[in-house]
Order: C-alpha cells, then sequence, then structure tokens
C-alpha cells in the first residue's frame, strides 16, 4: 500500500541517494547525463520538500518509521524545524549542483565528486528529519563518511592532509556525541525529538549525569558546528574544491552541527529544562567567544576563501548564540540565521570560486579592479557581504535585529556587546575586500586569465551565485512577507517552542 | 589407584614429555612426534581416567577411535607439508619469527 | 505454506551431508564440472538453508539424533537461534567465496583441483560445528576444520603460503590436544559431554577448572585470541583471497563459537567474574596490538589479516559483559557478541575478496600499488571502502549496531572500561582503514596500468559489503534469532 505520509520523507532523501547511485554507475565521460540526472533530482527534491512543507504548514505529520534494533526505531518525521533545513539544503543543492557542473567541466573524477555529493545531501536531508537522537547520529556519522572522499577530492598531499585532520576532529567528535547518546539512552531510553519534557524526572534524580550528557552532546556536535577550540578543521577543509567549501562548509557539515544543537536544546532537553540546569549561559559564551576569536582570527587572513572560512566559523555560532538567549526572540534570531547565513555564505563562495577559477585570484590583495572585470560576481559577493556584516536590507540584518531584541528581552546586555563588537569586526574584515573590488584600480595583470563566455565568467558559475544573492536580499526585503524565511521561523517559534 | 589410574598418569606423563618436546625442538619431524606423543598421552588419559572413575565404559574408547583416526590424518597433513616445505626451501624448520619469514620469500623474489 | 514446512522431512543432517558429497564427487571428477558441481550444491545448501530458516521460525528449536540413537551414545545435531544464524552466515559466506574462486583460480590451474573438495569439507565442517552441543561432537568438528583450513593456505604450494599452513597447522594441533584434554577431565569427571546436561552438572572443584582452563587455551590458540595470535597473519595474509575471506569469516569464529557454548551455556555456574575480566583483558590487547600492527603493515592484505585479530578482540568482550552482571547486560551483550561476528563474518570476507581482487589488478601487494585506484577501478574499491565502514563501526552497518549494543551493555552494567575499548577499538580501525582509503585519491599517471578483474570478481566482495551494510538497517532480524537463544539457553 502506498501510504504518502509513510513514505516522504523516505522518498526525499531517496532522491538525492538514487541519483547518486546512477551517477556512480554511468560512465566517467558522460557528463551530460549526469548532469541531467543531477538536475532532475534536484528539482525534484525540491518539489517534494515543498509538499511537506506545505503538508506541514497544515498540521500534517509525515513519519516514517521502522525497527532498527529490538527497542530503538528508525525515524524520519518532517516537523516545521526539520522542513527548514530540509528547504535549505535542498535549494542550496540546486544551486551548488548547478555550479558544481561549470566549475568542474574537464577534471578528471567528477563521477565519484557527484557521487558522492549526493550522498552528502541525502545525509543533510536525513539530519533535518531525523526523528530521535539514534537516527541523527547515523546521519550525522554518514555525512562525516560522504564528505571526506569531497575534502580530498583534489589528491593531492594538501588536499590528504586537510582529510586527515577534518576525519580526526569530526570522527573524534561523532564517537564523543556517541557517547553522550549512548549515556543519555542509557538512562532515559529512546528518544524520540517530539516528546515534550522527557527528562523532567531525570532532572530531578540525576542533575549532574544530564549536565555531562549535555556537555558530551554538545561538545560532539560542535565539532561540525566548528566551534572554538574545535574549529581548527574548517579553515583547513578550504582546500576543497570551491562548490564543497560552498555547500559543505558554509551549509551542510557547519549547520548540521549548529542544526544538532538546535535539535538538543529544544527537542532532547528542552529550553525550559536547559535553563534550569544553568547550561543555556555555558553555551553562550562559547559561542560568544566562537563569534569574536572567528571575527579576529577572518582579520588576518590573506586567502579569500580562507577570510571566509574563519567568517562561518564566526557566523554559525550566531545560532548558538540565538539559542542561548532564554526567549522567543532570541531563537528566532538564531533560527533565522541558519537559514540566512546558509544563502549569504554560499554566495560568497560561489563568488570567490569564481575570482580563483576566472582570475586565478586567490589572495584578497590581487582583488585590486575586480570589479570592473568581473561586475555580476561582485555584486553578488558585495551583497553577500554586506549582510554578514548586517546592513539593511540584506538578510543578515533581519538575524542580527533579531537577536538584539532577544538580548534585551532576555536582560543579556553583554550579548549586546558580542553583537556590536562582531559586526564591527565583519565590517573591518569584509570593507576592506569591497573597497579594492569596487574602488582601487587593476595594478598588474590577473594572475591566470581565462575568458569564458561573454559575461563576467561562463553563465553556470555566474548565474547561482547572482540567485543566491538575491534571494539572501529578498529575504531581507521581504521578511516581512508570508513566503519568508522569517515567517516561517516565527511559525516554528509559536508552534513548538511557546507553551 | 586402580589400572586404569595407572595408564591415565602414564598418559599424563606421555603429554608432557610431548608438550617439552614440542616446545623445545624446532625440527619439523620431531615436533610432529612430539604432537603424536601428546595425543596418545591424551588418549591414556581419555580412556584411563574415566574408568578409573567409572568402571569399564564403552564411549570413551569410541572417542579415542574417532581421536586415532583424527591424529592418523592430521600426521599424514602435516608429513606431505613438511616434505614440500624441505623440498622446497631445504630447511627442516620453520623460521623463528613471521617477519624473516617475509625476509627470506622477498629475497627468493628477488633471487 | 506452514503445513508444507511441517511436514517436509528433517533436514538438519543435510547441512554436514550436502558438502560432504560435494567434497567427494568433486574430489572423484578433478576439475571436471567442478562449477557445475559447486553450482549445484551452494543450490542445495541455499535452499536448505532457507527451509531450516522457514521450519524454525515455525516450529522453534530443532533436534536430530543421527541413526536414531539417543544422547548421551548417539550423536545429536541441535538447531537453535544462534546456530541457525552461524548456519546462515556461512552459507552466505561460503556461496560468495566459490562465486569469487570460480573466477580466481582460472590463474591457478593446480590449485583448482584440490580447492573445491577442501571448500566443501570446510563448509561441512563448520556446519558440524554451529550443530553440535557435545564436547567430543565439537572437537571433531573442530580437527575436521582445522586440517581442510591448513589444506586451504597450502593451496599453492608456494613457499609463503607453505610457511604459514605449516606454523598454522602446528598451532591448530596444540590447540585441539589441549581441548581434547580438557574434554578428557570433563568426562571423567561428569560422565557426560553433551553441553545442556552438563550445564546443570558442573562443580566448581580443581579439576574442572583445571578442564575449563585447558579447553580454553586450547580455543584461544584457535582463535588466535593476543597474545596467541602469532600464526593468523601469515596464514590469512598469504592465502589466496576467497581462502582468507574463508579463514577470517568463519573459520576462527568456529572455535570462538565453542568457546562461548562452553562459557556461557554450559559453565556460567561455574566460570568467575575475574576469569571473564581476564578474557575481557585478551580481548582489549587483541584490538588494541591488532589494530596497531594492521596500521604498520604496508601490504594490503597482511593489514586486512591484522585488522581481523583486532576484531576478533571485540568478541571476547563478551565474556567480561556477560558474566555476573544483570540479566539485561547480559542478553545486551549475547546479542551484540554474536552481531558483532556475523557483521565482521561478512564484512571481513568482503574485504579479503576486494583486497585480493585490488592486488590482481595493481600486480602488486602493497598499499601504495593503490594510486589511482579510484579512478580506474572503482568497482574493485567499493566493496572495499563498503566494508571498511562497517568493520570501522560507522552507520548504517551491522558492525555499529554491533558495537552499539556491545557499548549498552558496558554502560548497564557500569564497566566504564570496556567502553574505553570499544571506542578507542574503533578509532585506531578508523586510523588504518583510512589509511587505504587515502591512497586511493592519491593519482600519479594519467594513464591506465592496472589489470581490470572479471566484474564476477567484484560483484562477490560488493555483495558481501552490501550485506554488512544492510545488517545495520534490518538487525532486528538476526537480533530476534539471537534473542531466543538466549533465553533458551541457561542464563
Amino acid at each position: 500500500m502506498l501510504d504518502w505520509y509513510f513514505w516522504l520523507p523516505l522518498l526525499v532523501l531517496s532522491t538525492s541517494l538514487v541519483a547518486s547511485g546512477f551517477i556512480f554507475w554511468i560512465n566517467e565521460n558522460r557528463s551530460q547525463l549526469r548532469s541531467g540526472i543531477n538536475l532532475t533530482a534536484a528539482v525534484l527534491k525540491i518539489a517534494l520538500v515543498v509538499i511537506i512543507l506545505l503538508g506541514v504548514m497544515g498540521g500534517e505529520v509525515y513519519e516514517t518509521r521502522f525497527a532498527l534494533l529490538a527497542d530503538i526505531d528508525f525515524v524520519l518525521r518532517a516537523d516545521a524545524l526539520g522542513v527548514m533545513f530540509a528547504g535549505l539544503s535542498s535549494v542550496l543543492w540546486l544551486f551548488t549542483t548547478i555550479y558544481a557542473i561549470g566549475y568542474l567541466e574537464g577534471t578528471p573524477n567528477r563521477r565519484r565528486f557527484f557521487g558522492f555529493f549526493g550522498l552528502c545531501v541525502a545525509s543533510t536531508l536525513g539530519i533535518a528529519f531525523a526523528g530521535n537522537l539514534f537516527t541523527f547520529l547515523i546521519f550525522y556519522e554518514l555525512l562525516t563518511l560522504s564528505t571526506y572522499p569531497l575534502v580530498v577530492h583534489r589528491g593531492t598531499a594538501k588536499a590528504l592532509r586537510a582529510g586527515k585532520i577534518y576525519l580526526i576532529y569530526t570522527l573524534g567528535g561523532g564517537l564523543v556525541l556517541l557517547m553522550g547518546v549512548l549515556w543519555l539512552y542509557g538512562l532515559a531510553g529512546d528518544l524520540s525529538f517530539y516528546g515534550r519534557n522527557h527528562l523532567d524526572a531525570l532532572a530531578v534524580t540525576q542533575p549532574a549525569a544530564l549536565k555531562w550528557i549535555f556537555f558530551l552532546l554538545i561538545a560532539g556536535l560542535s565539532v561540525k558546528a566548528a566551534m572554538v577550540p574545535f574549529h581548527g578543521w574548517l579553515p583547513q577543509a578550504m582546500v576543497a574544491p570551491a562548490p564543497v567549501s560552498a555547500l559543505l562548509h558554509a551549509v551542510a557539515v557547519v549547520k548540521a552541527g549548529a542544526f544538532g544543537i538546535v535539535r538538543v536544546v529544544y527537542d532532547v532537553y528542552g529550553i525550559t529544562l536547559t535553563w534550569e540546569l544553568g547550561l543555556l549561559l555555558p553555551l553562550g559564551i562559547a559561542a560568544a567567544v566562537t563569534i569574536i576569536y572567528g571575527s579576529i582570527r577572518a582579520l588576518m587572513q590573506e586567502d579569500i576563501k580562507k577570510r571566509l572560512a574563519f567568517s562561518t566559523i564566526s557566523q554559525v555560532s550566531y545560532i548558538a548564540l540565538g539559542i542561548s538567549l532564554f526567549g522567543p526572540a532570541g531563537t528566532i534570531g538564531g533560527l533565522v540565521h541558519l537559514l540566512h547565513q546558509g544563502l549569504m555564505k554560499v554566495t560568497l563562495f560561489f563568488c570567490a570560486g569564481n575570482y580563483a577559477e576566472t582570475l586565478g585570484v586567490h589572495k584578497i590583495k590581487d582583488l585590486d579592479g575586480a570589479g570592473r572585470r568581473m561586475p555580476g560576481t561582485s555584486l553578488a559577493f558585495t551583497i553577500g557581504a554586506l549582510g554578514m556584516i548586517g546592513v539593511p536590507p540584506v538578510a543578515g540584518f533581519i538575524s542580527k535585529w533579531y537577536l538584539g531584541i532577544g538580548a534585551v528581552a532576555a536582560s543579556n546586555y553583554w550579548v549586546l556587546g558580542v553583537l556590536v563588537a562582531s559586526s564591527l569586526l565583519n565590517a573591518a574584515y569584509f570593507l576592506p575586500v569591497l573597497y579594492r573590488i569596487w574602488f582601487r584600480p587593476q595594478e598588474q595583470p590577473w594572475p591566470h586569465e581565462r575568458v569564458l563566455g561573454r559575461w563576467d565568467t561562463s553563465l553556470w558559475l555566474l548565474v547561482p551565485a547572482l540567485v543566491t544573492a538575491a534571494l539572501s536580499l529578498l529575504a531581507g526585503v521581504f521578511a516581512a512577507s508570508g513566503f519568508s524565511p522569517l515567517t516561517w521561523v516565527e511559525l516554528i517559534t509559536s508552534r513548538e517552542y511557546l507553551p | 589407584m586402580n589400572t586404569f589410574f595407572i595408564y591415565a598418569l602414564t598418559g599424563g606423563l606421555l603429554s608432557s614429555l610431548g608438550l617439552l618436546g614440542f616446545i623445545l625442538h624446532r625440527h619439523l619431524l620431531r615436533r610432529l612426534m612430539a604432537f603424536n606423543l601428546m595425543g596418545s598421552g591424551c588418549f591414556l588419559i581419555l580412556t584411563g581416567l574415566s574408568q578409573s572413575h567409572q568402571g569399564v565404559d564403552a564411549v570413551p574408547q569410541a572417542l579415542v577411535l574417532t581421536g586415532i583416526v583424527v591424529a592418523v590424518s592430521a600426521t599424514a597433513l602435516a608429513l606431505v607439508l613438511i616434505r614440500r616445505w624441505y623440498h622446497l626451501t631445504g630447511q627442516t624448520s620453520l623460521p623463528e619469527d613471521v617477519q624473516s619469514l617475509e625476509k627470506t620469500s622477498s629475497k627468493e623474489a628477488q633471487g | 505454506m506452514s503445513s508444507l514446512l511441517q511436514e517436509l522431512p528433517q533436514l538438519l543432517p543435510w547441512l554436514v551431508i550436502l558438502p560432504l558429497f560435494w567434497a567427494l564427487f568433486s574430489l572423484a571428477l578433478g576439475v571436471l564440472y567442478r562449477h557445475w558441481i559447486a553450482g549445484v550444491f551452494i543450490f542445495l545448501l541455499l535452499a536448505t538453508n532457507l527451509i531450516l530458516i522457514g521450519q524454525w521460525l515455525l516450529l522453534g528449536d530443532l533436534y536430530y539424533s543421527l541413526g536414531d540413537w539417543d544422547v548421551p551414545l548417539g550423536i545429536q545435531l541441535r538447531l537453535d537461534g544462534v546456530a541457525l544464524a552461524m548456519v546462515t552466515v556461512t552459507s552466505l559466506v561460503t556461496a560468495a567465496c566459490s562465486l569469487h574462486a570460480s573466477t580466481y583460480l582460472d590463474d591457478y590451474p593446480r590449485a583448482q583441483q584440490y580447492f573445491w573438495p577442501l571448500l566443501a569439507f570446510t563448509w561441512a565442517s563448520l556446519n558440524v560445528i554451529w550443530l553440535s552441543a557435545d564436547l567430543f561432537n565439537l572437537y571433531v568438528g573442530l580437527e575436521l576444520l582445522g586440517l581442510s583450513a591448513v589444506g586451504l593456505v597450502a593451496l599453492t604450494g608456494q613457499t609463503e603460503a607453505l610457511g604459514a599452513a605449516l606454523r598454522y597447522l602446528y598451532a591448530a594441533l596444540l590447540g585441539s590436544l589441549a581441548y581434547l584434554l580438557g574434554v578428557a577431565l570433563i568426562y571423567s569427571g561428569y560422565g557426560q559431554l553433551d553441553l545442556p546436561a552438563l550445564s546443570g552438572l558442573l562443580e566448581s572443584d580443581a579439576s574442572t577448572r583445571l578442564a575449563l582452563a585447558l579447553m580454553t587455551l586450547g580455543l584461544l590458540l584457535k582463535t588466535a585470541i593476543f597474545p596467541l595470535h602469532i600464526w593468523l597473519p601469515p596464514a590469512h595474509g598469504k592465502a589466496l583471497p576467497p581462502v582468507s575471506a574463508l579463514l577470517s569469516a568463519l573459520v576462527v569464529k568456529a572455535s570462538f563459537y565453542i568457546l562461548v557454548r562452553l562459557w556461557l551455556e554450559a559453565g556460567l555456574q561455574v566460570v568467575v567474574p575475574s576469569a571473564a575480566q581476564f578474557m575481557g583483558a585478551l580481548g582489549a590487547g587483541a584490538v588494541f596490538w591488532g589494530g596497531w600492527m594492521a596500521w604498520r603493515q604496508t601490504e594490503l592484505k597482511m593489514l586486512v589479516a591484522y585488522s581481523t585479530v583486532a576484531q576478533l578482540g571485540y568478541l571476547m568482550l563478551i565474556f567480561p559483559l556477560m558474566v555476573g552482571v544483570s540479566p539485561t547486560a547480559a542478553q545486551l551483550a549475547w546479542e551484540g557478541g554474536w552481531l558483532q561476528l556475523i557483521a565482521h563474518a561478512l564484512a571481513k570476507a568482503a574485504m579479503f575478496l576486494a583486497a585480493g581482487n585490488l592486488v590482481l589488478a595493481m600486480r602488486r601487494p602493497d598499499i601504495i600499488g593503490l594510486h589511482g585506484v579510484g579512478r580506474f577501478l572503482p568497482f574493485s574499491l567499493l566493496g572495499f571502502g563498503l566494508a571498511g565502514v562497517s568493520i570501522m563501526g560507522l552507520p548504517p552497518s551491522g558492525g555499529f549496531m554491533a558495537k552499539w549494543l556491545l557499548l549498552q551493555s558496558a554502560l548497564a552494567s557500569g564497566q566504564w572500561w570496556w567502553l574505553l575499548v570499544l571506542a578507542g577499538g574503533s578509532a585506531l580501525s578508523a586510523v588504518y582503514i583510512f589509511k587505504v582509503y587515502q591512497q586511493c585519491y592519491i593519482e600519479d599517471t594519467e594513464v591506465d596500468n592496472f589489470r581490470h578483474p572479471s566484474l564476477l570478481l567484484d560483484l562477490s566482495s560488493i555483495t558481501l559489503a552490501l550485506l554488512a551494510l544492510s545488517l545495520g538497517i534490518f538487525s532486528a532480524w538476526p537480533q530476534a534469532l539471537l534473542a531466543t537463544a538466549l533465553s533458551g539457553g541457561g542464563v
């Protein structure tokens, strides 16, 4: 019997799973067929996510569930929060795929690349829809496995070294997370994300154990979320091809960690319990330290991608910071930043890739005059950078606004200080780049220029950057309309977290 | 103390001797004989000890018969292998450790 | 359907008789029709296996007395949940290895003649062991298994393999004798060799303890548990790939199986927690030493062989996690231990077959030869890659589920030190597996210099690896099988 409500979450996953199966199967040389499969699957996935989204809005429940072990179920369930992450991943998968097709044209091992790319998106979707900690853990580890080949894709000594560091961090983090899940499971049994207050009784009897478990869970997750001091892998991993950096290290992997933190705080412990156990403040401090540290390090980088990487480290922690503010506004600010940062950061990485591919520019000092040579790319880059700083009306402003309101509401005025300081730092490391691009004349020839089509660069590379830039602008301008990320996050907050 | 128990004791003695030989000797044939000695000792213990407790019993004798058949086939297999080993390497014992085994084989491959 | 299953005659003895017939046929006919004969008998065995699963689900544990002679004089075969799981895994792994060998042995015409009879013989002896509940039958099974396995190792007749085979033979013989001595002591003490009967009888006196110690020592030697593992890496590393797969996946497990039956079915009232902890400590030693040695190997197949040493260590944790703990923890350990055995059997067989294919393709045995494999030989690599996931114990794989259960058990019984062993062992296995993976991404040349193995070779390893992975998704099924065996056992 075909039961939509049962199969739909699994179906969303399988679109990219099946696609990657096909891609592994077909010959390396058949790039057109491969692109066709990729794009079809990506569009299909978006369509399915939209169906789920509309259903969830109407209060439907989609759940895939079967027994893995005698007392552990495999659960995929679409709730508002999961759909948000799934929507982000599937939309960005489409654009990144388009970008990657252009970016990797003519290079070897594309079959392997796109195959693991699909697997990685499937794991991200699994993380989004995971209905209990155990299922989450499965996909969390699967994400590590499927991203490793992408990080070492180029096969150079540098890439292999980055891959090794990546593995040490992520597998180590996975192990710590496993221990946390195991311990919690031993105390409380199979933990669905949809029960309410199932740890409250334990909090009375075993508060110390719960605190330790929280520490283990968050430590394991913050490795992928690249929170200080577990951030070391991210700048290294920038050796990967640009689309990988774009999707994985600005969206999938780091967001999987941040999303996991959201799940643990809201759906495993419950925000009230976390607050009562006094765990929100340490989380907030860790996030604040990461934000400031990441920004300062970003300031010191000369390589474009490295600067973006440290900027990611800093920006992703806004999510944790928002959570740690005990109140709806902070929640909204943190969650909406998960979407906004994804859109803006993916834009920035696309642009960085365009500069590298078209002009051979990797260092910031070589960007002088790039605006005249590549106006489209530079426009997209500018929008992304302004958004990161928090300039209205780009989406980043909305996140920071709500975070600020949340800080005031929770009377955490130091958070305001952090926000202001980090915005200033953001400005300090992005504005000089913009200045070089637009206002400095080109002084020396581009290191390695290639002419790709009559625009800035190949349209495969340009269009995704422009579209994501436009989306991050629209998400800010139309934040109050019915279809913005903000509205959806408000729905999540009102439906799930407020009593 | 009855006859059966003396059998068992002898068996124990033989097994210990065999074990000692197995440990001390490196020559493959000597080790094989030591193993056979141990085996015979075991069989004596198996028949002797149980019958000294419970009187004459058909089961251990049946077991030992099976055991002897197995031991004979094991000895045959070992002999075939030892012979082939001697033909190939001209040696009557195994190298001391695994690493040196690898070294000899790699030398052969080069030569 | 169900009435049909009930009315079928007892098929239990055919699990032993069929492979014996196969051995006779192929010995008599030599290389003539070898593939046809193998095909027919494998089909018959798989069908028997399938019917037995149905019968077991319907009727519960099955018993069969050979020639209608009852215990203690006759020989009885017993099929409980664990035995059924082992029989099934044996069928799957051996069938895949046969498929692999049918093509792989084309390069070894001289080995053809004896491979098939020995393979069939190995299968028969394995089934004897899984189905026996009698200490002496187990001894006979163990000896037969040892002899056929040694024969398989020596198959190529080359120096390395021969040396490894001799070393293996001596270890096996020594182990068997230690075991037999224990059997002699048990029989003289209790006049019984039947395991279920012994479980109520055993007393904690000196001679029983000596007997158990001797049997344990012998079985540890045969299972190649650290520090008695020296013979294993050359035997498994230097044999032909289908043989290595069979040996690592099944043959070493047979003596472990007897060990578990002995300790946890017959001797649970006698064994003390400190002894169980000691067994666990040996396991921990195996996990770390094996992992470390695996990481240091330069030859692909030797790396895989040392990985077996390490993985066998996990199995030993079943003893400390089951002796002297709460029933819940014991139950988890029991299921986790067997699941680990099954997952390792499937994954390691897949890994050895894949390693064999890769070595064949590279024309050299060392890991450096893997450069460029990812590009030119993705399918040969796939089997290795997927199997590695289960060996590392990462989800979604049978290895992960098994480790989860073991970890849960360690937590439930408060033995946190085994948590460390499991976690550390997983980390170590990731280190040596990724050492191999990493080489596959390096490309020295644009030219494809590899020999491309036949698709059948790759297919057999990929099938096994996929089975090991899907075990993680469908582990509720084997778990149900293993759970019933515990309640039927004596714990």
